[in-house]
């Protein structure tokens, strides 16, 4: 493949949404409430359709007759880039608000910047998706306050999320070899330049909803380089049941 | 990009004019501002449309319906998905505006406005019902991707608000 930093590139940024909206599409029908129930997947679609403007890009620069379907269903587990927090599963609602609110404070500034691409098609992408997800971040910081400042119990659940997804936010910050290739093009964002301001704003937000930063300095990684943990294999079982059992099947 | 950079050929206005969101049967895909340019070329007819959100279901209902609507007026026509300029809600047509509200749905407020209504409860809203503004935020997330729940105070009448997006 002629361009494959950039594919990879954007199979990286777009995996991360594919897979947070299934994990937010498993609430389908299983949302704490109707209103809530409504919003996780609304979110979900939202993920999904930015998704596939990423994919159908993406199967452009590979050129060979993969489609967008083919990109998102048929690749195997370690051939997926998306970051640890996305996959991590939706133990109780406390965890799928801390999961999505600390990838959504994230996904904010790193779309801000991808706006910036020198590549037109990502900057429009990027253009696009930020509205939606600026909804997305001011659901998720109102529900983490909601239940940081709510009872007792609420909080502690939402502070016990919060330190078990921790060790997650630091990969959010790694490079790949193809995001160095891109960020020197003009093309990608440089992450680790984001990473002061997101702590920063995450602080802010857990204080706010009276909760504890976690101090630990240890974090987990693996992810973008396609090293995951243990639950993407489920996740993914669940995701391309169709396709794995009626192959090439269309909708 | 304004909605007066648009670039529509006359003839085939009052034909896509005639095609409406699969979801808001009211309203024309025209009012709704998401055709961004229709041209013939050798009686083909080329269609440029941009997503409300990323996500929604309709865009591909919509392609469908403007080359069904284009072949009954005799053009073969192909429809391209734009994402640039992103849509936005100052693209709906007051026409526009007016058949939401009709329809039940309370149209966008300004951006400002907006964020009041959704994140601090103030009560700007318009209830499609009776039209008091002593209206509740349900949820920020609706039956659409594009709207949000609220529920009027005084008639109890539960509707949809259409968010703003810029």
């Amino acid at each position: 493949m002629k361009n494959e930093n950039l594919y990879n590139y954007i199979l990286g940024i777009a995996d991360n949404s594919l897979i947070l909206g299934q994990r937010m599409g498993e609430l389908c029908g299983h949302g704490p409430t109707l209103e809530t129930d409504i919003a996780c997947t609304n979110i979900s679609l939202d993920l999904f359709g930015q998704v596939r403007s990423y994919f159908q890009y993406a199967a452009k620069i590979a050129g060979d007759g993969r489609t967008e379907d083919d990109i998102a269903m048929l690749r195997k587990e370690r051939e997926y880039k998306n970051v640890l927090l996305a996959e991590q599963p939706n133990t109780n609602f406390a965890y799928t608000i801390a999961r999505h609110f600390l990838f959504d404070v994230y996904h904010f500034s790193f779309l801000n910047e991808l706006q910036k691409s020198s590549d037109l098609t990502l900057s429009a992408i990027a253009n696009k998706c930020i509205k939606e997800v600026s909804y997305h971040e001011r659901f998720s910081s109102d529900w983490v306050k909601r239940l940081g400042d709510g009872t007792e119990e609420s909080n502690q659940k939402m502070q016990e999320a919060i330190n078990d997804l921790w060790t997650y936010t630091d990969e959010l910050f790694h490079q790949t070899e193809a995001d160095k290739v891109m960020v020197e093009d003009g093309v990608g964002v440089d992450v680790t330049k984001l990473k002061d301001n997101y702590y920063k704003s995450v602080g802010e937000l857990l204080n706010k909803a009276r909760l504890n930063t976690p101090e630990s300095k240890w974090f987990q990684k693996g992810g973008k380089i396609g090293i995951h943990t243990e639950h993407l294999g489920y996740l993914l079982a669940d995701l391309q049941y169709m396709q794995r059992t009626y192959p090439n099947m269309e909708w | 990009m304004t909605a007066t950079e648009q670039n529509i050929d006359k003839r085939l206005i009052p034909i896509l004019e005639k095609v409406s969101d699969p979801e808001i049967p009211v309203l024309s895909i025209m009012d709704m501002g998401v055709v961004r340019s229709a041209v013939i070329i050798n009686n083909k007819v080329k269609v440029e449309i941009t997503p409300t959100y990323s996500g929604c279901p309709a865009m591909d209902v919509i392609g469908d319906d403007i080359k069904a609507a284009l072949h009954v007026a005799g053009y073969s026509a192909e429809v391209d998905l734009i994402l640039f300029p992103a849509w936005t809600t100052d693209w709906i047509t007051s026409r526009g505006r007016k058949a939401l509200e009709d329809y039940g749905i309370a149209a966008p407020l300004e951006s400002e406005a907006d964020k009041a209504v959704l994140l601090d409860g103030k009560k700007l809203v318009k209830c499609t019902n009776c039209g008091s503004k002593n209206t509740r935020l349900v949820s920020q997330f609706g039956s659409t991707a594009c709207k949000a729940q609220f529920q009027c105070e005084d008639c109890h009448e539960p509707f949809d608000y259409f968010k703003c997006l810029k």
